[in-house]
């Protein structure tokens, strides 16, 4: 066991505590923030295990997995903002 | 004995990380409003995101994974405020409600009602 290991523990904790306000959450903005905060500790995840299963090429999904979090947040806010994306 | 500092200083920067974290979340679930939740989320998560990299970095020594580390903790220092700035404004043009002191009941009464 990797003392990495226990951060891995503590970043799934706090995505739970965000899920709650995703699932919860009162208006649609909520739960784009909600997504957004999640998909960044997602990111730290995968680097994490990265670091505990001693594979350094999954840095490579985590650089991918920053970049589709950007555009997918950009995105959905202009849904939701102009009620379509091509206009 | 290098090993040993560079591992201590590498838990440091990682548990100030999951702080930061931890706190970003608390603020998410407890804030009254959609903008103050906004506030929580657009700080803190790339502080403690790029506080961890680091100890990451600080770990691995100077060499081609490190590069890949700082270029995440570039692109998320750049990218992940603006991805924040964005959803406020599509909030702030669809007429979303601010929280205020003074107004407080009649935000809650719409907000219930909407609900």
């Amino acid at each position: 066991m990797s003392i990495f290991e226990i951060f891995l523990y503590i970043l799934l904790a706090t995505t739970l505590i965000v899920l709650y306000r995703v699932i919860k959450g009162p208006s649609v903005f909520d739960r784009i923030v909600g997504i957004n905060a999640i998909g960044t500790k997602t990111i730290l995840m995968i680097v994490v295990i990265s670091y505990v299963f001693e594979r350094p090429s999954f840095l490579d999904i985590a650089l991918l997995y920053a970049i589709l979090n950007f555009i997918g947040s950009i995105v959905i806010s202009i849904y939701v903002e102009r009620g379509g994306v091509t206009e | 004995m290098i090993e040993a500092v560079k591992l201590a200083i590498t838990i440091v920067l990682l548990l100030a990380g999951s702080f930061f974290l931890i706190a970003g979340s608390l603020g998410i679930v407890r804030f009254p409003d959609t903008y103050s939740r906004m506030h929580a989320a657009g700080k803190c998560d790339t502080l403690g995101l790029s506080l961890m990299l680091a100890g990451f970095v600080i770990y691995q020594g100077l060499d081609l994974v490190s590069i890949k580390l700082i270029l995440i903790i570039l692109f998320v220092f750049f990218t992940g405020p603006v991805a924040v700035n964005a959803i406020i404004r599509a909030a702030i043009n669809s007429g979303h409600k601010m929280w205020t002191v003074e107004g407080w009941k009649e935000w809650k009464k719409e907000t219930v009602k909407k609900r």
